[in-house]
């Protein structure tokens, strides 16, 4: 049953088949009703399953995660939208100090899965607060999972995952790699939500990413092949809990690391995995581990995007610098 | 669901709720005139300006049992506590007086090094026992942290409230198995997840009510603006009962708003009421008056309980930093224990061995709250890990595990115990 989608596409479908089989699923946020969400992920959703379960809410993030949670607490299972990556942080406090910490303060008596989904990243050439990659400040709190598809067919299959775990969990979508097609097997047996996959085999150096920055990465393999490179692209697909595992055994074969985001270095996934890989792979290394990512500047404008975010030729940069170690 | 807004404006233009007109112009006026950057030196002017002025200016309250315990009518209200029996008036007074001796002895324990911190409830023991016993048992309650007195009426063991003002968790009891949800201490959240599971008791087609407890001080919380707004688009049957007990820690209520807090409502198409907060009567009929306007799909409600602060903010606080004397004992004048006291008494609805046994109960409560958190067991140190995630994490999984070896490397030192 496998269909080529765009990756907007199989979101739809993903959360069509949640409000499907669970009458406790909701799609809240702001336009994702009759407009069908400005990337139109939601399209139809409302027309199908009426406006008590595809809630267009009014324009307060903090007011649709608290109220999500209010209705987690309830029953309900809440998928809700955040527009923007940059319009998320009025929401920031609930998710924080509430959303993440529920289910400890009640002893566990209280689960919270809600799902909070959020379109991110730069590439289209947006205005400001339209191209962000937040995801460190939440991978920052304990209680929260962090997720980041790269293609179609784990986008549908991890909102599924999603939507069935009792944890909140904060969808990163790649709003760049929305119209991306790729094919989905609505029938297939998905992959645990939380584990890396080697997405192409290598032996000279791993690369490591996640969302957007998975498909640069294979362009970065494809280019370094005919140097004769033989890189390894690791999809993290996760951001936590991360699968340390899988980059540890790429990584013991071999001996080279570069993580790629489109996050800011500092502070970013790309820090807490060089150090983490270092304690575990500290004999295995031929090089330090190298992070390729954004500046320590406010996202630029969009005539400048192509000079913060890495692109190919930095990835290179950064995959030469190691090799020459 | 469809915004119920006609059946709001006809509510709120029966004139329960005051107007939004010269009245608030005028405490407008006082707050607005000196600004925000006002020097300390005369900080203390415009609150005995305030004061003075809250007589003439501010609006009047529901209010059913004055401060010398006479029953006055009120034409609204009467009907919701028409069928209130004697026994029901003592079982309210028992309700004040147990709780204020759980209060009492809970800020000893402090004082004792028992509990980290505590937040009185003294003085608002009216506006929590009266509209925590207008609540149904299938409403669901959303507190601050110092609704010990709702707590009470929920049926919540009050030694299960002590356990994160000892410090050996965040939350000690079931929020289902009671509904009422656990304490919450950022301001103003909990409007929010009351407004949401309102809109999931409307979703279900129960006729259930949901009530949101807040201060003044919250009322100034976005979040408390949003939850407003959810509610009334959704028309959800939540009711908000704002505990206006003028202080802020050490900010006055004008520090947070210019018109009187249950006016806020009108704005967002509700009605809003101020009810007397030390009448534990008027409380009671104003919140059912409120609730059964959740049930029937008529939407949110303002309720602004005008009560005072009697204690510190929390045994951390000292309030002589920032008031006098004289406003407190102003409102001991208007006590709430006092004042039902004073009209069991006058109407032969009490006599002198039911207050006895009373006091009897009040003393076997504190001992037993006591004893209890005195018997409260530190948490085992892997407390830290355990219900961080309900579906776990493996960094959770590996940071336990390290943490159990470092912990073992200490037996192992100290010879393998």
């Amino acid at each position: 049953m496998a269909e080529k989608m765009a990756m907007a596409k199989a979101i739809n479908e993903s959360l069509r088949r949640a409000l499907e089989a669970d009458p406790k699923v909701l799609v809240m946020g702001e336009d994702v009703g009759k407009l069908g969400g400005v990337f139109r992920v939601t399209d139809g959703l409302q027309k199908d399953f009426g406006d008590s379960r595809v809630i267009d809410t009014p324009l307060a993030e903090s007011g649709i995660v608290g109220t999500a949670i209010g209705l987690a607490l309830r029953g309900y299972r809440p998928v809700v939208e955040i527009q923007f990556d940059g319009f998320v942080f009025p929401a920031y406090d609930q998710i924080v100090t509430q959303l993440a910490k529920m289910h400890a303060r009640s002893l566990g008596k209280v689960k919270m899965p809600v799902v909070v989904r959020i379109p991110y990243g730069g590439g289209i050439g947006a205005v400001e607060h339209h191209s962000e990659s937040p995801e460190a400040l939440f991978a920052h709190v304990a209680g929260l999972k962090i997720v980041s598809p790269s293609n179609a067919s784990d986008a549908y299959w991890m909102m599924q995952q999603a939507i069935q775990s009792d944890d909140p969990v904060i969808y990163f979508e790649p709003k760049r790699r929305y119209w991306d097609k790729a094919e989905v097997d609505v029938e297939a047996i998905p992959a645990p939500l939380h584990k890396a996959q080697v997405v192409r085999e290598g032996t000279d150096l791993t690369l490591a990413a996640y969302g957007p920055m998975v498909k640069l990465c294979q362009e970065v393999a494809a280019a370094a092949a005919e140097e004769g490179k033989s890189l390894e692209v690791l999809d993290l697909r996760s951001v936590s809990p991360l699968d340390f595992d899988a980059i540890q055994a790429s990584v013991e074969k071999t001996r080279r690391l570069v993580v790629v985001h489109e996050a800011p270095v500092f502070f970013g996934s790309g820090g807490e995995i060089a150090a983490r890989i270092t304690e575990r792979c500290f004999y295995h290394l031929e090089a330090p581990v190298l992070r390729v990512g954004g500046y320590h500047a406010p996202y630029p404008p969009a005539r400048l995007e192509e000079e913060y975010l890495p692109d190919l030729d930095r990835v290179l940069d950064a995959v030469d610098r190691s090799l020459a170690y | 669901m469809t915004v119920d807004s006609s059946a709001a404006r006809k509510r709120s233009a029966a004139g329960k709720a005051g107007t939004t007109g010269s009245k608030a112009d005028s405490a407008g006026t006082k707050s607005g005139a000196t600004g925000a950057k006002r020097t300390t030196s005369t900080t203390r002017a415009p609150r005995t300006a305030r004061a003075g002025a809250k007589k003439s200016t501010e609006p009047e309250l529901v209010q059913l049992l004055t401060p010398e315990g006479k029953r006055v009518k009120n034409a609204v209200y009467d009907s919701y506590v028409a069928g209130i029996t004697p026994e029901d008036l003592r079982g309210l007074y028992r309700d004040m007086v147990l709780t204020r001796r759980f209060d009492a002895e809970a800020t000893a324990l402090q004082r004792q090094g028992e509990l980290g911190l505590w937040a009185s409830l003294l003085g608002q023991e009216a506006a929590q026992i009266g509209s925590g016993r207008a609540t149904r048992e299938d409403d669901y309650v959303f507190p601050t942290y110092r609704e010990h007195g709702v707590a009470w009426c929920r049926g919540v063991d009050p030694t299960n409230l002590l356990g994160m003002f000892r410090g050996v968790n965040n939350g000690g009891w079931d929020p289902n198995s009671n509904n009422f949800h656990l304490y919450t201490i950022v301001i103003g959240s909990q409007t929010l997840h009351a407004t949401g599971y309102a809109m999931g008791v409307a979703k279900d087609g129960a006729d259930s009510a949901v009530i949101a407890y807040f201060g003044d001080g919250a009322s100034s919380q976005g979040d408390v603006a949003e939850s407003f707004t959810f509610s009334a688009v959704y028309n959800a049957p939540v009711v908000f009962f704002c505990q206006n007990n003028q202080w802020a820690i050490s900010e006055p209520t004008e520090k947070q708003t210019r018109v009187p807090l249950y006016q806020r409502a009108q704005g967002y198409g509700f009605p809003g009421v101020r009810v007397d907060g030390n009448d534990v009567l008027a409380c009671l009929a104003v919140t059912k008056w409120a609730l059964e306007r959740a049930r029937n799909g008529e939407g949110p409600t303002l309720v602004e309980a005008f009560t005072y602060r009697m204690g510190a903010h929390t045994t951390s606080d000292d309030p002589s930093r920032y008031r006098g004397d004289e406003e407190r004992q102003a409102w001991e004048a208007k006590d709430p224990i006092l004042r039902l006291r004073r009209h069991l008494e006058a109407s032969n609805h009490a006599d002198e061995g039911f207050f006895e046994e009373l006091e009897a109960e009040s003393e076997a409560l504190g001992k037993r709250v006591r004893e209890a958190v005195r018997a409260m067991p530190d948490p085992d140190h892997f407390a830290i890990f355990e219900n961080v995630y309900a579906d776990g994490h493996a960094l959770v999984d590996e940071e336990r595990a390290q943490f159990a070896a470092y912990q073992a490397s200490f037996a192992d030192a100290e010879g393998g115990h």
